[in-house]
């Protein structure tokens, strides 16, 4: 059993170091996951300081400067009302990535508990909460999510609401698998040899041990909720005109394909970079963590 | 294997409780009055009486609910407020459509995922392995809508060769439909294929490093033997479950690619529905994909234990 756990760890890592720096360090040696933070953060920054990097007002229209092609005076060219797409491209960052850092945070706090709790608990109460995460993952993500967009009615917070509930169950899902994994470890037993209250074994001794794994579905959940977003705008059901997001730059773009072309290119390349930057970045955080790779 | 299947099946009905009474909470989810947001911009009093009756408006909500389940084991899911006709019919008549749609997709993302993942298994580690593991990647990483623009922008526009939009039946022009589709399918078959792939890779690369895989290459058999007809074969068992899952993803996409193509399928319906608040349709579409999403699911189950030998 030693040597198990002896081998699967390298051999240059020195001993006594804490977990979360071993992961950064394991992280940090990944090229990919690397690039992933650089242009994660990036976009980060852009969005932040849209006002002063954007050139142009995102809602300025122009009718001197209608679908004009990419040129010195703008970069990535203009609208079908004259607008600039750099600048709503920099504004429309904003969208989604709050988007994808509100609905994970609310999937998160919805799903955690629930999980923490089924999984503790367990019995029927468990059983009848896994019915229900069954009924909400057999409904396909993005139908329940304009399902629930449409009934609350579109706007971007009630599409933060309806990608944070269609991702609650995963996250639920996921916590549950991890308590029961964990539940009867030595040091959980111990805890409550110890008598410990239930909710401090949970909140203390349980939880701080399934952190890892929610981390990494997290980051993936992420990207996920920002194609969520984009999509719920190109159908109109998220972030409403004129306040610009990629989702409806696409949808409008869509119209004008063959007269301007670019309207068409950035958005969409812009979701693709941040999304698959979160993926590189979730794909090297689950190496990074998990003790058995290196 | 009995106790199993009786298990499997048994626990459809809590699920499918469950998703009903879901399905039937989204109507408590409208501001105000139903029957006022169901009658439209009109808000005709008569229409709103009418509404009030036909759908138990006045009666207490277990009352309601039970009614309408009842309603929907006949089969009545109610009707479109825009287009005045029994929503199972409107679903049935778009279903061939999506399906078409749907079917077509599932062929592209075979056709493409499970060599890919065989390749990244074989060659595990290689530079094979990685480029096929960041094609994967980018394939989940594309938005489909936007993949679909670009299509467009490259085969329709730029080169011409590729109807843009719109939907020809096959009873009426094979060719035009399958020209219409090929562009839609592939954008659909893509999302799927990338995730096809990373099951068969990791299930080829279980299967590979199994007893009965090293006996098979001691006995001197063909790599491409050992391949196709030991480790393929056993492979596949898990990737059919897996792909089972992929369903809702494959119904989630084909709303956008629908959308971005302009056919008239299950995903313009209920977003169109959408528009129109036409709530009854909404609720029926929701309905019917979660009702398919748990049967197709159960088959998968029952498939995995009907060609594993070693659960039977």
């Amino acid at each position: 059993m030693a040597t198990e756990i002896l081998t699967g760890i390298a051999s240059d890592e020195p001993i006594g170091e804490p977990p979360w720096l071993r992961a950064v360090r394991r992280l940090v040696r990944r090229p990919t996951a690397m690039i992933g933070v650089a242009v994660i953060v990036l976009f980060i920054l852009a969005a932040v300081a849209a006002p002063l990097l954007a050139p142009y007002d995102p809602l300025a229209t122009n009718w001197a400067a209608v679908r004009k092609a990419p040129s010195a005076a703008h970069l990535f060219g203009t609208d079908e009302i004259g607008r600039d797409v750099l600048a709503r491209i920099i504004w429309g960052g904003r969208a989604s990535l709050l988007a994808g850092l509100v609905s994970v945070m609310l999937a998160l706090a919805l799903g955690v508990p629930v999980g923490l709790v089924s999984g503790y608990v367990g019995g029927i109460l468990d059983g009848t909460i896994m019915r229900l995460i069954d009924a909400m993952l057999a409904i396909p993500f993005l139908i329940l999510a304009i399902a629930l967009a449409a009934f609350l009615g579109p706007s971007l917070t009630n599409a933060m609401i309806a990608i944070g509930i269609t991702q609650m169950p995963i996250f639920a899902r996921l916590t549950r698998g991890q308590v029961l994994s964990v539940k009867h470890e030595d040091y959980v037993e111990a805890a409550r040899a110890v008598g410990n209250p239930q909710y401090r074994i949970v909140l203390r001794h349980i939880f701080p041990n399934i952190v890892p794994p929610l981390l990494v579905q997290a980051t993936l959940a992420t990207a996920t909720a920002i194609i969520a977003e984009a999509s719920l705008s190109f159908l109109g059901l998220g972030q409403q005109p004129p306040t610009p997001s990629w989702g409806s730059m696409l949808n409008t773009a869509k119209n004008f394909m063959t007269q301007a072309p670019w309207m068409a290119i950035w958005p969409g390349l812009a979701i693709f970079s941040l999304v698959l930057s979160l993926n590189l970045f979730g794909d090297g955080l689950r190496d990074a963590l998990d003790p058995r790779r290196e | 294997m009995t106790t199993f299947l009786l298990r499997r099946i048994a626990l459809i009905v809590p699920t499918l409780f469950f998703v009903s009474l879901l399905i039937f909470g989204l109507q408590q989810l409208l501001p105000g009055d139903p029957a006022i947001a169901l009658a439209g911009e009109d808000r005709d009093p008569a229409v709103i009486a009418f509404l009030r009756q036909k759908y138990h408006l006045d009666d207490p909500l277990p009352m309601r609910y039970a009614l309408w389940v009842e309603g929907v084991a006949r089969g009545d899911l109610g009707e479109s407020i825009r287009i005045k006709r029994p929503v199972f019919d409107l679903m049935t008549e778009k279903l061939p459509v999506t399906g078409e749609l749907a079917l077509m997709a599932l062929l592209i993302a075979l056709a493409i995922g499970l060599p890919a993942g065989i390749i990244a298994a074989v060659n595990n580690g290689t530079v094979m392995d990685y480029g096929v593991s960041m094609a994967a990647l980018w394939g989940l990483s594309i938005p489909n809508f936007w993949l679909g623009i670009l299509l467009i922008l490259l085969f329709s526009v730029e080169l011409g060769l590729l109807p843009a939009s719109g939907f020809v039946s096959p009873t009426e022009s094979l060719k035009q439909n399958l020209l219409t589709m090929v562009m839609p399918a592939f954008v659909l078959g893509n999302a799927i294929a990338a995730g096809m792939m990373r099951h068969m890779r990791s299930a080829m690369l279980q299967v590979l490093s199994t007893d009965f895989v090293r006996t098979a290459r001691a006995k001197g058999l063909p790599e491409i033997w050992v391949i196709l007809r030991h480790a393929l074969r056993n492979a596949l068992i898990p990737v059919v479950t897996l792909s089972a899952l992929d369903f809702g993803a494959l119904l989630s996409g084909a709303v956008l690619t629908e959308q971005v193509f302009t056919i008239p399928g299950f995903g313009k319906l209920i977003v169109d529905a959408v528009f129109n608040r036409d709530y009854a349709v909404v609720q029926g579409v929701v309905l019917f994909t979660a009702f398919a999403y748990i049967m197709l699911n159960l088959i998968a189950d029952i498939a995995y234990v009907v060609l594993n030998p070693r659960l039977r």
